[in-house]
């Protein structure tokens, strides 16, 4: 707003005119209101997508209800005491009560009934998102991390770093991750680390992929250009320029993934390969259902032992899946608008 | 550039790509602690200690691991992926007895999400924004979000348990041309083709209503034509290319889905193989499986890119 910026004392022009001229110009000043405010108006945009907000309050009220399921103790000192499920997710009931039979269906005490080994499956299900949404959290910050790295180093570098950086994401990419996900499991064993490696070894791909594209239409900005005129290095016109403006595809691409890594992980538990047998995770209680439901023991179907594991499963990544396209409606909505107030 | 040379550039490229798919088959089983032929040792007892040594001779093992990967190379470039080590059958012979299922199968897929996603996806770009649209975008937001194997689950209880409309258990193997096969083939059909077609539907719905705010569709309005011949003849036809880049794709969910629905319906293809061979350990098998996946996603590619080149000749000169 001044003349009298920085130690350099500019004279030779009317500073009041060039003010009251129509801003035809870009000025740092205004790119970094705008960036401010383009998040801001991102996020008004998704708030006010209603089936964004059911996604948000569902996925919110299953964490919620994963935490709280059972209290948390960490060295023996606990750090959340409070207990909605009315049962430790492996007890067998039957054996403290003798009324409660194995797969006895719903009812009152035993809302979502109960499973072949005797458990109550209104907490095996509450406690079970602890496994699915943290490992699909947890895989999703590590690909994206690596991805964004990985895309931006190779599409700002270019030449041959570029061409063999991304000939490894096409040969990655000739594999459904679910098969090499399927072949980590089957050379590590099940467990919760070896599934987050499972999705992660090779999961960072389309980051990748997707990050090299942004820079490299990044790249052309005169900003990245202004940043390397002054001397910045590599690694700061990376880290503070170029990642910080492909974030919001980022963002989309990442909350839809989480769905796509839950049900894989689901998945890998269905088959008989996730988490050891009897954990109270999602796919891993679905694969002790499956031999019943198929034969339907003396007539009788216990359907609630299929039927609930899959409903949070497909809950949580319908959830998910409707953020992510809120994100990427109020994204996409904002770029468009600012190409029609750009004008250019 | 020509579309000669368009298509030669684009296979001379897959041959990087064919070599790390080799390269990562290879790197997975072999980069583990132990070899897989004492990782077979330990989990098939029976095998003798000479047996053992046959296998380790014949595979090149004990070499360094640039030599065992030149061995097992020249072994697959010859034909030779081994046997199955429980019955003694050629992996190759096991794969290709197996392909047709998951083939048929796997196309069966397909046929149904295209059928049932492009009518929606015009349906749904043409009312944009009223009840019909925001219905069918629901039921395609579902399809996306449901976890195959459960939709599987789902489709035995309520068809075959609950109803018993639909047998699923296929009566000992007719042979899978019968046309009595079509009948159990519509489930796991259905199980996994509903991804599918909920992926294209959502792809369709958004490029026709790109194409609609197109100034060729004002134009050809303008000249007086029916709204109908506008949709179908001249929207349809460009919004039509952006599902064939999604084709490619859809392929390797549907590769994948077979492991899954497969095991669902106990259906004997490829990936009911796949499975079989994890829980066996049967290496030579699951290496045969998983490169046979790797290349033929590959060369699926491959067609969506030669195939939009030709649909669309702008992409040519990129």
């Amino acid at each position: 707003m001044s003349t009298e910026r920085g130690r350099i004392r500019i004279t030779g022009f009317d500073a009041d005119r060039v003010e009251s001229r129509d801003p035809l110009s870009d000025w740092a000043e205004h790119s970094a209101v705008e960036t401010q405010s383009r998040w801001r108006r991102g996020w008004e945009r998704f708030k006010r997508n209603r089936s964004a907000m059911v996604g948000v309050a569902v996925v919110l009220v299953l964490s919620i209800a994963a935490l709280l399921a059972r209290p948390i103790t960490v060295a023996g000192f606990p750090i959340q005491p409070l207990a909605l499920a009315p049962h430790e997710p492996s007890t067998i009931l039957y054996l403290q009560d003798p009324s409660v039979g194995v797969y006895d269906p719903p009812s009152l005490s035993h809302p979502m009934g109960i499973d072949g080994s005797g458990r109550d499956l209104f907490s095996r299900i509450l406690y079970g998102g602890r496994y699915s949404l943290s490992i699909g959290f947890v895989v999703v910050a590590l690909t994206a991390s690596f991805g964004t790295v990985y895309g931006a180093v190779s599409g700002y570098y270019g030449g041959w770093v570029d061409e063999i950086m991304m000939r490894i994401v096409d040969t990655i990419y000739a594999f459904p991750g679910l098969v090499l996900a399927l072949i980590i499991v089957t050379i590590l064993g099940g467990g919760y680390w070896q599934l987050v490696l499972a999705f992660s070894l090779f999961g960072w791909a389309s980051y990748g992929r997707l990050v090299r594209g942004e820079v490299l239409s990044i790249k052309e900005n005169e900003y990245v250009m202004a940043a390397k005129a002054l001397g910045a290095r590599d690694w700061s016109v990376i880290l503070k320029h170029i990642i910080p403006n492909a974030i919001p595809p980022l963002l989309v691409v990442a909350s839809l993934n989480i769905g796509t890594v839950v049900i894989g992980v689901a998945a890998l538990g269905f088959l008989g390969l996730g988490m050891p047998p009897g954990t109270a995770e999602w796919g891993t209680m679905l694969d002790a259902t499956r031999e019943t439901l198929i034969p339907g023991p003396e007539g009788r179907i216990p359907w609630w032992a299929t039927v609930y594991p899959g409903l949070a499963i497909f809950l949580f990544v319908m959830a998910m899946n409707m953020i992510g396209d809120g994100i990427n409606d109020a994204l996409d909505a904002q770029a468009t608008g600012m190409d029609d107030q750009g004008g250019a | 550039m020509s579309l000669r040379r368009f298509i030669l550039n684009r296979i001379l490229s897959i041959i990087p790509i064919l070599f790390g798919v080799s390269v990562i088959t290879f790197g997975l089983f072999h980069l583990t602690p132990g070899d897989p032929i004492s990782q077979m040792v330990a989990l098939n007892p029976d095998i003798s200690a000479a047996e053992e040594a046959r296998i380790r001779a014949q595979y090149g093992l004990g070499g360094p691991v640039y030599q065992q990967y030149m061995t097992w190379m020249g072994n697959i470039l010859t034909g030779d992926f081994g046997t199955v080590i429980k019955n003694n059958r050629e992996v190759s012979a096991v794969v290709m007895s197996r392909l047709p299922e998951t083939i048929v199968l796997g196309l069966f897929g397909w046929a149904f999400g295209l059928i049932v996603a492009i009518p929606t996806g015009i349906y749904a770009a043409v009312n944009k924004d009223q009840l019909g649209d925001t219905v069918s975008r629901f039921i395609a937001l579902s399809g996306i979000s449901i976890p195959n194997f459960w939709l599987g689950l789902m489709l035995i209880l309520v068809g075959a348990l609950w109803t018993g409309i639909w047998p699923v258990l296929a009566p000992s193997r007719l042979p899978l041309w019968h046309p009595k096969m079509l009948k159990y083939l519509i489930l796991p059909g259905l199980t996994i083709g509903t991804a599918s077609a909920a992926s294209i539907m959502r792809v369709m719905r958004t490029s026709m209503a790109e194409e609609m705010n197109k100034e060729y569709v004002t134009a050809a309005r303008a000249k007086g034509l029916p709204e109908r011949q506008v949709v179908l003849k001249h929207v349809l036809r460009n919004s039509l290319i952006s599902v064939v880049t999604l084709a490619a794709t859809l392929t390797a969910s549907i590769v994948a889905g077979s492991v899954v629905v497969e095991t669902v319906f106990n259906w004997p293809g490829l990936g009911k193989e796949f499975i079989d061979a994890i829980n066996a350990r049967e290496v030579n098998l699951l290496m045969a499986i998983t490169l046979f996946t790797g290349v033929f996603i590959i060369l699926a590619n491959l067609l969506a890119d030669i195939l939009y080149a030709v649909l669309d000749p702008r992409i040519r000169y990129d």
